[in-house]
This record gives structure tokens, sequence and C-alpha cells, in this order.
């Protein structure tokens, strides 16, 4: 049994031993268990949450039945974003072609349900039998009068990370499309899917610091916001690696400039409310950051140090989507006396891994686009206590009686913000501390 | 359409469907072979949902590898992927059996995979070499039962030997629960047969804690026993829709896909039992009965008194249950057995949906005792489709797998989880459904549904039922 393949090798380091740099962005090798989904799967769990718009899949029944209501992107109005249509394409349409069923599909629903816009993906057999997706979208736009927009994104053309360039594409068509005024200091909030209502708990620092919001592009949505989103300031953007994208395209074209920021941690919650009053450069809104900042310090420490004090020198695992988060994962976990010794991401950049290798302690193991047998092997040779992953990483956590918390879209309770972090620390306790383990160790 | 003055709009679209698609199906049973590595033939995608699916359902680590198709294989063939996968597989598994299930993009591209696995075999002759077994499941065929029951044929037809006939019988269960199975080996030992459980997933789905990420899970049916499925004296096969249904999403009305203990009976004359589910003590019934003739032996005890005991649960409860108005969805060969039992209960089957596409549906349901003619029956029906006809239904309770969850709520109405998938509750892969002992879990399940129900609407509540 051989636990690291060859090829894989330049895709793992050590933090203070490598010099390599992490060789990431590389498509997953066939035959490797990866984590990681496909071009389709990033684009879908990019633009699942705009929740006033049709999302319909075009393919065979699998990619709709798999990615039904599969993110728990909270909306505060209309959910026609958890409903899974699918043209649900059989032999004959494989054979004499899919768009007659593209056709009927889109307008039977478009009347049913009435969306704001609509969103085609097509899938991996689409491109192959010859549809002419575009086509089809342009025509049934043209007859109901709706914006409907082709999402490109077959399978295997290229890996999760190709996806969400696609979505970003796909958002870019309705950005600049519409004329609705925006207050000054308006900034859009790109990449907080609103798992668990976290958006809203943002919304709210944002509002008491005086900063308006245009857009949610990507938790609690809305088409009519999105059109709009060109006329912000500023773009506030978390997980970056599927949405800096977008940022970049708002950029060069409606000259939107852009920061990152993480929710995840106190730390870095803390930052990207500064930031934002930086960037408007307004002494009172950064003295409403410091306020808020300062009460929710004064409220929720006494918790973490309660906290800290039972998890001190306990050592966690991280394997997240993206690379970035697991940046603020490390930190808020050091902050809750916990240390780092596994870290990865299915779909990390170089920069981000880069940062990892200083912030992490000598001898943690870092990874990109890794599997079930890597991860299990370095957990337990890395002697962690807890695992932070999503619900592919949980049965390799409890099967080997480690704890586990979800940060990924299914996750019922609020990680990011101030709540969150306490959420998190309460999370991370319930599960390193339960008695169950005495039985499995 | 229309039934009893209840209109039922068609859609050309699937919303919210009832099914999944067919390598799901085949990546559970490759699970249920002993040694067994599932890989897709496909793109990265397919692995990876079906996996994180299972693992919701079963709470179990679920391997599944994936050839991982990039647009370069899509022009060129996924040989090159093809022979890596295998290569990677075999130096990080290597495992005995690589169970090989083609997807939607692989079939559209017309790859051979028996060719492949040819191809990889003489690439290294002299080589120590895992079994292999394909399964063809284009997910634009049938759904995932289609592929469950496809692989089951494809691993027998590819590995049984006919030799001396033996004294032992095969069981081709279809796809129930861990416990299930479980439970049925339990009945096949207390008769003292010697028995094949195809597939069998009891342990590799559901294992004990081990405090090891095995990375290939205990369990499964031994390649051995497969390979004896040749020379059984006799096969069962629960279902009377599984793959044998019709259109299945294929162009012409008459494939030609078999059962394993078809193919069996047809290649080798291997006598075929032919069962439902066995859920009720009808179909129960049956079953034992069955073993009793293949036995020679007399149900066992400890069965008769489960069966003695179900009578008297039927008896204790029959108030709470006659006239509720059920409304049941799923797998095809799931909701008949579960039509058939709540027909013995008094409960009444108001609208009977699958996602499955077989076209026979209708007619195994209407064969069964003293159902309602206007009863509402559908093939390839969505949920959509169920919530839009749910109040013209007036249904009392939802009985299927937790996808039906969001009309119950909305309707609120109880629910009672069966079958595949249950994402939102603990211990989907010990829900029994079959055998008088499973029965008699359903039946006290669904009971308890409507007495809670009636319980937590009651403006006293009340302490004694």
């Amino acid at each position: 049994m051989n636990p690291l393949l060859t090829q894989r090798q330049t895709q793992i380091t050590v933090a203070g031993k490598d010099s390599l740099a992490i060789d990431c962005d590389r498509n997953s090798l066939a035959g490797s268990v990866s984590q990681r989904a496909c071009v389709f799967c990033g684009s879908r769990v990019v633009l699942y949450p705009i929740a006033d718009a049709l999302h319909l899949i075009h393919g065979p029944i699998g990619c709709a039945s798999y990615t039904w209501d599969i993110r728990g992107s909270l909306s505060s109005g209309p959910e026609l974003h958890r409903l899974s249509f699918s043209t649900d394409l059989h032999e004959k349409d494989v054979v004499f072609g899919g768009e007659p069923k593209l056709y009927a599909s889109l307008s039977e629903l478009i009347d049913k349900y009435k969306p704001k816009a609509a969103f085609v993906y097509s899938t991996c057999i689409v491109g192959v039998i010859g549809d002419d997706l575009e086509a089809v979208c342009k025509k049934v736009s043209a007859e109901k009068g709706i914006t409907i927009i082709p999402v490109n994104a077959p399978g295997f053309n290229g890996n999760k990370k190709d996806g969400y360039k696609v979505a970003c594409e796909a958002i870019a068509k309705l950005v600049g499309t519409g004329d609705r005024e925006v207050p000054e200091k308006s900034i859009n909030i790109l990449g907080d899917f609103n798992l668990a209502g976290e958006l809203w708990l943002l919304l709210e620092y944002y509002k008491k610091m005086g900063v308006h919001v245009t857009a949610t592009i990507t938790g609690d949505g809305r088409v009519d916001d999105i059109r709009n989103a060109h006329k912000a300031s500023l773009n506030v953007v978390q997980c970056s690696g599927s949405m800096m994208y977008l940022a970049k395209l708002m950029k060069e074209k409606y000259n939107v400039p852009h920061m990152k920021v993480s929710y995840f941690g106190l730390e870095d919650m803390s930052d990207a409310l500064y930031e934002v009053a930086k960037f408007f450069k307004d002494d009172d809104m950064m003295a409403k950051a410091r306020d808020l900042v300062k009460n929710e310090f004064l409220r929720i420490m006494p918790v973490i140090k309660e906290y800290r004090e039972k998890l001190e020198g306990k050592r966690a695992a991280v394997y997240v989507g993206g690379s970035f988060k697991a940046i603020s994962l490390i930190k808020a976990l050091r902050l809750i006396g916990v240390k780092t010794v596994v870290v990865g991401s299915q779909t990390g950049t170089n920069d981000e891994y880069e940062i990892i290798r200083q912030l992490c302690d000598e001898g943690t193991i870092i990874v990109d686009d890794s599997n079930p047998i890597e991860l299990s092997t370095f957990v337990k040779q890395m002697k962690a206590d807890i695992f932070i992953g999503g619900v592919k990483e949980r049965p390799i956590a409890y099967k080997l009686g480690l704890g586990f918390c979800d940060h990924n879209h299914e996750r019922k309770e609020a990680l990011a913000g101030y709540e969150g972090m306490v959420n998190f620390a309460k999370e991370i306790y319930a599960t390193a501390m339960s008695p169950v383990w005495k039985f499995t160790r | 359409m229309e039934t009893k003055g209840i209109t039922l709009e068609t859609y050309t679209s699937t919303r919210n469907a009832c099914k999944l698609c067919s390598p799901l199906g085949a990546s559970v049973v490759f699970k249920g072979i002993e040694g067994c590595l599932p890989m897709l033939h496909g793109s990265q995608g397919c692995a990876t949902y079906i996996r994180r699916y299972m693992i919701s359902h079963y709470k179990e680590p679920v391997d599944i590898a994936s050839s991982n198709f990039s647009e370069e294989s899509t022009i060129f063939g996924g040989n090159k992927n093809f022979c890596q996968g295998i290569d990677n597989i075999i130096s990080q598994y290597n495992p005995a059996v690589i169970g090989i299930a083609s997807t939607c993009l692989s079939e559209t591209i017309g790859e051979n995979i028996p060719g492949l696995i040819q191809e990889y075999k003489n690439l290294h002759k002299g080589e120590t070499m895992p079994h292999f077994v394909h399964a063809s499941t284009p997910s634009y065929q049938g759904s995932h039962v289609d592929g469950f029951h496809e692989a089951v044929y494809a691993t027998v037809a590819s590995l049984a030997v006919n030799t001396t006939k033996g004294e032992h019988i095969n069981i081709f269960p279809g796809f129930i629960s861990p416990e299930d199975i479980r439970h049925l080996k339990d009945i096949l030992d207390d008769f003292g047969l010697d028995y094949v459980l195809f597939p069998d997933y009891s342990d590799s789905l559901d294992n004990p804690h081990q405090g090891e990420y095995q990375l290939i899970p205990d369990g499964g049916t031994k390649i051995a026993d497969i390979k004896r499925c040749g020379s059984a004296k006799a096969s069962i096969e629960f279902g009377y829709v599984m793959n044998k249904g019709g259109l299945n999403g294929k162009i012409k009305n008459s494939h030609t896909a078999l059962t394993a203990a078809e193919w069996l009976e047809k290649q080798y004359a291997i006598p075929r039992y032919a069962l439902g589910l066995p859920i009720g003590i009808d179909e129960s019934d049956a079953f034992f009965k069955t073993l009793e003739l293949l036995s020679g032996k007399e149900t066992p005890t400890r069965h008769s008194r489960e069966r003695g005991r179900l009578i008297d649960t039927y008896v204790d409860s029959h108030k709470y249950l006659f006239g509720k108005r059920a409304v049941v969805y799923g797998e095809e060969d799931m909701v008949i057995g579960l039509v058939r039992f709540l027909q013995e209960i008094g409960i009444e089957t108001v609208l009977v949906a699958s996602g499955g596409e077989s076209g026979t549906l209708k007619a195994e349901i209407q064969k069964i005792d003293g159902i309602s003619k206007d009863l509402m029956i559908q093939n390839g029906m969505d949920f959509e489709s169920i919530d839009e006809v749910f109040d013209s239904l007036k249904p009392d309770i939802m009985i299927g797998s937790s996808k039906g969850y969001y009309i119950a709520r909305k309707h609120k109405i109880p629910m009672v989880r069966v079958g595949f998938p249950i994402h939102d509750r603990a211990g989907a892969q010990r829900v029994q459904h079959i055998g008088y002992k499973g029965t008699q879990q359903l039946f006290d399940r669904i009971t308890n549904a409507l007495i809670e129900y009636k319980q937590e609407n009651s403006p006293v509540g009340w302490k004694y039922i």
C-alpha cells in the first residue's frame, strides 16, 4: 500500500522544512479519490444562492439530483434556488439532440415559476451531443423577455476552480444592466454564502458602521441587486478562490476596486471591518467599527477564554474548499489554543499556501487536492485530535476516532462573525470533549 | 393526465427528481463485493457527488475512484486516463476487485470499457491483477435502480462459473438497507441454508468502529461466492420491476436487460424464484415458504413467533391506522412492497409515485388485492408534481425517502422515512423494511408517527393510548 502517489508529491509540502512551493492548480489525478467535484459543481455552488433566479441543469438527471438543496444558503425571500430543475436527458435526446427538450423545459419553467432571470447549466454530454445552449437561451429569452444566461460548465473541462470562473463570467453578464440609484459608501459582498445565516450577521455589522450593501452576490442573492452591483464603491471578497475573478472583471470594466477579507475568527473578522472603514477614509465609520469590535470582544472574550483553557494543546487537521479560508481557520484555532498540524484545500492558490507555510508551526503538513488515503495517513501521523472539513472528510475523522467540525455548506450553526467564533469554539469543544472517545481510543 | 377528477399537469422538465443516476446504483453494488474499489469512468464530479450522497446516507467512508476525464480524453478517448487510473488504484488500494461503471460522458463518446480492460491486461501480462467487473450505466438510461441491477447482473455474468450443481442457493435482494441484509442473513442461517447473498454491503456500508480508516472496508460478497452463483440449485430475487421494465429511458421498448437470476436461469438453467420485496405478512410468507421449500425445513420457531408477534401488533394498533391516507414514493419495487403492506393494515394509499420509468409500475400495483381503482400511480414522477396534487389527495402521511420532507413540512403532515436516501436523520443504515421483524419495525414507526401527530395536535395531550 502506497499512501503517496509519485505524481502527487509536488502537491504536498511541510511548513518550515521544504523550500519548494506547492504545485497547485492542477487537474486531479486519474484514479485518485479526489475530494473535489467538477467544473459543473464549481459553477453550481457559486450561482446557487441567487435565490430569485431559475437554475436549470441541462443533462441527464444525476447532476441535478446531487445538487438539489445542497447548500445551506439561506434566503430572506424567494427560495427558487432550493428547487432542482433538470432537462433529465434520456437516450433519445442524446441520440437526436437535447435542444427541443431544453427549449420546452426552459419555457414551461419560466411560465410556471416566473423567475427574475435564468441560468442554464451545460453538463458533460451537452457539448458532445452538439446542443447549442446559447441559441436556445437566446430564443427563449427573446420570447419570454427575461435574461437567460448559459453557464458553460461541462464537468470534464478543467477542475472545480474553472467552474468558479465560469460562474463569475455568468454573473458578470448581469452586472451593469441595472440603473438603480445606490447610496455613497456602498459595498458588494462577494463570497459569503449565507450558510446558517452568516451573511445576516455581517450585514448587521456593516449597518452599524454606516456601510450600505448593494449586492450580496453569493448569499441571499437577488438578480436586481447584482444588476446594480457595478454602482457600489467597493467589492469586499471572501472565498477569494471562487470570487476574485469576478472582482477582477468588475475592476476592469467598471473600475470597482476590491479587497480580500475573511469573516472567520476574531482577528480576520475585525480586519474586514477596519479595512472597509479605511477604504472609505471615514473617521466616523472607523470609530463605529472600533466600538463594535470592542463591544464584541468584551462580550465574547471571556467565553473564548474558557474554551481555550479546556482546549489548549489540542491538535487539528483542516481540509476545506479553498486555502484562504484555511488561513483564517488556522488563526481561529490558535485563538482557542488549538494547533493546526495538517492543512489543505481542494482548490488552493500558491500565494495562500505560502502564507499558510509562514503561519504554521514547523512540521505542519500542507496539501493540495488531497484524498482519503493521504488525509487519513497525515492525521494519524500528526496525531490530530480534531478534523475540520466537510461531509466527505467526516468519516475519515470518525473512523479514526477524531472529533469533527463541519465547516462546509451543510453547517447549521453560523461560524462567521463574532457570534460564529463562539459557535466555532463551542463546536470544537463539544467534539473534542465528548465522552464517546473513551470507547474508541 | 387525470385520475378521479385530479388533474396532473405534465412537464417536460424534471423538477426535484425522485430518482438518482445509474452509476450510483452500480457504486452501491460494487461496495457489496469483498475487496472491491469502485471506479467511475467519466468526470471527477460523478464520483465525488455519489460519494457525498452515499456518505450522507450511510455515514461511512465511501471511496470511489474516477478516471477523471479531461477535455483531451473527451476528444481523443479515455484510455490514457483509464490505464493511469487503474495503475493508481492498484498502487494505493491494491484491491481484489475493481468495479468499473461507465457514465453518460464515457458512453456518449463511445468508450469500449471491456476493450480498455483487455488493453490494460495486455499491457500488464504476467502481473498479478485484480478482478475487473464492468457495468454499463449511462445516466441517461433508467435510474439508480437500473444501475444497481445492471451491476448485479454484470458482476454475476462475468464471474459465475457453472460447475457441478451444489446445494446452495443464490439470493439477490435488491437495494435494501445494511440492517435488512443482516436480518436476511440471520433468516437464511436459521434455515441452515448454504447461500450466496449478493450484493452484501451490510458491513462495508455499516462497519463497527475499528479505530482505522479502512481503505477498503471489511465485508462484501466474496469473489469465490459470486463464482459459485453459477452452480446454485436455485436463485431468489426480490422485485417485480427491477430492470425488467419496458422503457427505462431507452429508445426501444424491447431492450434485453436481464436480472442476475434471469441470466443464471437462461444460461445455466438455475430455477428462479421471483418474489416481491418481503414487506408485510403476505409477501414475507411467500419468502419463508420459498425457504421452506428450498431447505426442506419448516420455518424456525424464532421466525414463526416473530410472525405471530407481528399479527399481534397489527391487531393492537389497527384502529390508529384504518382509513388513513398515504402518499408513497420512491424506488418502484420499494413502493410496490410498501403499498402491499399498507393494504394489509388498512391504510389507503392515495398516490404511488416513482421517478423510475419502467412503465410497469401501474400494472404491478393494480395486481394487489383490493387496491382502489382510483389510486393514482405514476411512473416518472418528480416531487414538484407530487406537491401539486397533494392537497387534492388529502393524505394523512407520507412514506418514502427523506427528499419528500419539504412537502410533508409544507402540508404539515407526518412522514416516515424509508429506503434511500435518508439524509436528514441518523440511522439510515439500520432502517428495517423486510421480513416479519423488519415489517414490525416499519409498522411501529408508521403507527407512532400517526399517534404522535394526533397527540401533538391535540389540545389536551394524553398519557395513555
